[in-house]
């Protein structure tokens, strides 16, 4: 039975070639743009978590506290009805203090790497010239485990910093502007006058201007006896085996150590929150289209319902159910659909691919990058679904329509 | 075989009002039987409710009151996918216009009843078509679209169509009012050949006299009600 339904609904489609052709543009259009937004969307967000997770750390724990710390005597009198006011906190020394013992109570969470830094503001000094800077203190064989910086490295490695207990590595662009080069030495001035002479052991280039012009990494120790904090830490970083994991061992990183411990979802929950804005705005936008275009399909299967009026009426004197009718134009709805998806994930794969060659400089990176986009089955599965219900939605009015066709107020009418 | 096996098609005080404002009524207490082979032309003025009376026994359309019953079955409240599958299966309609159609060729016009009803293997529906558009002197048109023949080729097909399931009766409704003087005698000719060599039964509704003459027996109506058997 369906064959011949199907005979019927394709000789309709054929026979209409110009109106199912305008129809068809519709879906393949609709789908082509679909794919092509949809596949830059998620790959620019795919791009952006796997630089978050790539080039950050998974977990930092700050030398902060989550909540104020209670108060001595809140502590001593849990149930006093006295209040103690204007408590001002006690001055505490910053820094994560005793960070090695710290450090050892994480250390042993499965598929956890974690390093200490201490970081600080310092001013560098260089033929006249000088200009603020982060320095980060770091141990370089625990860092290796939890930073992709040896890979950024274009000369020296982490390991040079071990060699060479004054050196430091700097940025390309940090070089540029002082125009220093491997080996040279640069005058390190920290806050408290302390300063010292450190030699360029290691040139490093993440395509971040910013972090390029600004960051340095030194030997842990010296940085601590540069900023007069020995023994101290002022940041863990970690890298999990799973990223996804990060929310649930930084919420027992701080139950360990105490310390604030941010997983890289909860320091970039503005990001997330916006990307997730924006993908609810695409898949409006693009969906529109498709409900557009789903519109094409219910003007011509109504049309050919109404010019078809009566041969539904003679099909159904013939012996042709109500559900038979219904069949044969809820078939060209979906053999729209169909031909619509399977030309508009040609197009669609056409705009990704056209997409890709497209090379751009964002104003933050060095480099031009390619367009990220993001060749997934999801899109591609997600555009035909979403072509095929609406054309199988949009065909089912005039199909109802066509069912319930009364033969006799037809056939007397003709004649 | 009795007089009453005989019969093929029986109403029992048929009737049928079209509700509204102002009911109207199309038929009423008709009370008709026709026999296996026989060749019944209903007969009347215009707007004496012959038309109507063809749809109710077409099963097309369903009677206020009244009983049909059809080679031996009551068909009073049969579902309409059950008297859907009757029409399919025992019945053959051939209208005054063709009704074929359109982006069809004659062939698949003829096997469209045949491929809804799947009883018989592609193959054979495709042959037996073509036979009986050979038989009716169409085996060079069966390839052409109903726009490519002329009136009197198309109701031909219409009529091969209405053959295609060997239905047990032929339901037509002016089946000559289009033709010229030449088509109609041949169209005549044909009914009488479906009679007489294949054994149908033949309802139809006509005004032409001669065609009314060529049948075995004429139902008259009147303002819907039977005058004349």
């Amino acid at each position: 039975m369906a064959a011949v339904t199907l005979h019927i609904a394709r000789t309709h489609l054929l026979s209409r070639k110009r109106q199912t052709a305008v129809s068809l543009l519709g879906i393949v259009l609709g789908v082509g743009f679909f794919l092509g937004v949809a596949s830059l969307m998620v790959g620019s967000e795919k791009d952006f978590i796997h630089r978050l997770v790539d080039n950050a750390p998974h977990i930092t724990v700050k030398d902060e506290y989550r909540t104020a710390r209670t108060q001595a005597a809140v502590l001593l009198h849990p149930d006093a009805a006295v209040q103690v006011r204007h408590v001002k906190p006690k001055e505490e020394r910053r820094g994560i203090r005793n960070y090695k013992e710290k450090l050892e109570r994480v250390a042993g969470l499965p598929g956890v790497r974690a390093a200490p830094v201490l970081s600080g503001a310092v001013t560098l000094s260089y033929a006249g010239r000088d200009l603020g800077a982060t320095v980060s203190g770091v141990v370089p064989e625990q860092m290796r485990g939890v930073s992709i910086i040896e890979t950024l490295m274009t000369y020296g490695t982490l390991d040079s910093l071990s060699t060479n207990a004054d050196g430091i590595i700097i940025g390309e662009a940090l070089a540029d502007k002082f125009n220093l080069q491997p080996g040279n030495s640069i005058s390190v001035t920290a806050p408290n006058g302390a300063v010292r002479l450190m030699k360029v052991v290691g040139l490093f280039k993440s395509g971040n201007k910013g972090y390029d012009e600004s960051q340095t990494f030194a030997l842990l120790k010296k940085v601590q006896a540069l900023l007069n904090q020995q023994n101290v830490a002022n940041r863990f970083i970690f890298k999990l085996d799973d990223p996804y994991q990060a929310s649930a061992v930084a919420r027992e990183v701080e139950a360990r150590t105490g310390y604030l411990s941010e997983s890289w979802q909860e320091a970039s929950a503005d990001i997330m929150g916006t990307l997730a804005v924006r993908n609810t705005i695409m898949y409006s936008v693009v969906s529109a289209i498709l409900i557009v275009a789903a519109f094409g399909i219910y003007n011509i299967i109504s049309t050919i319902v109404m010019e078809k009026t009566r041969d539904i009426a003679i099909m159904k004197s013939m012996g042709f159910h109500a559900s038979d009718i219904k069949q044969i134009f809820l078939i060209q709805g979906l053999l729209l659909g169909v031909i619509g998806s399977a030309f508009g994930s040609a197009l669609g794969a056409g705009i990704i691919y056209g997409m890709s060659q497209v090379m751009i400089k964002t104003p933050f990176a060095s480099d031009p990058a390619p367009l990220p986009v993001d060749w997934g089955w999801q899109q591609f599965a997600l555009a035909c679904a979403f072509a095929m219900l609406a054309s199988v939605f949009a065909a089912y009015l005039p199909a109802r329509k066509a069912g319930n066709v009364q033969p006799v107020a037809i056939l007397r009418g003709a004649a | 075989m009795s007089a009453a096996d005989n019969i093929l098609l029986r109403t029992e005080k048929l009737t049928r009002r079209l509700p509204g404002t102002v009911v109207t009524t199309l038929v009423e207490d008709i009370d008709v039987a026709i026999a296996r082979r026989e060749f019944v032309a209903i007969t009347g003025p215009s707007g004496s409710g012959k038309s109507s009376l063809l749809y109710l026994l077409s099963l097309l359309d369903k009677p206020t009151t009244g009983r049909i019953i059809l080679d031996g079955q009551d068909l009073t409240d049969v579902p309409e996918d059950d008297l859907a599958d009757i029409r399919l299966r025992k019945l053959g309609f051939v209208f005054q216009f063709h009704f074929l159609l359109p982006e069809f060729t004659a062939l698949e016009n003829v096997m469209l009843p045949m491929r809804k009803l799947g009883k018989l293997a592609p193959a054979a529906q495709e042959r037996r078509a073509a036979e009986l558009l050979d038989s009716l002197g169409l085996a060079d048109h069966r390839h052409k679209r109903p726009d490519q023949v002329s009136g009197g080729q198309r109701q031909r097909v219409a009529i091969a169509r209405a053959l295609a399931n060997d239905p047990l009766l032929i339901l037509a409704d002016e089946p000559t009012g289009n033709l010229d003087s030449k088509s109609s005698a041949n169209v005549r000719e044909i009914f009488g050949h479906m009679v007489h060599e294949l054994g149908k039964t033949i309802i139809c509704v006509t005004h032409e006299q001669i065609f009314a003459e060529a049948s075995d027996r004429q139902i008259h109506l009147v303002d819907g009600h039977v005058v004349r058997l």
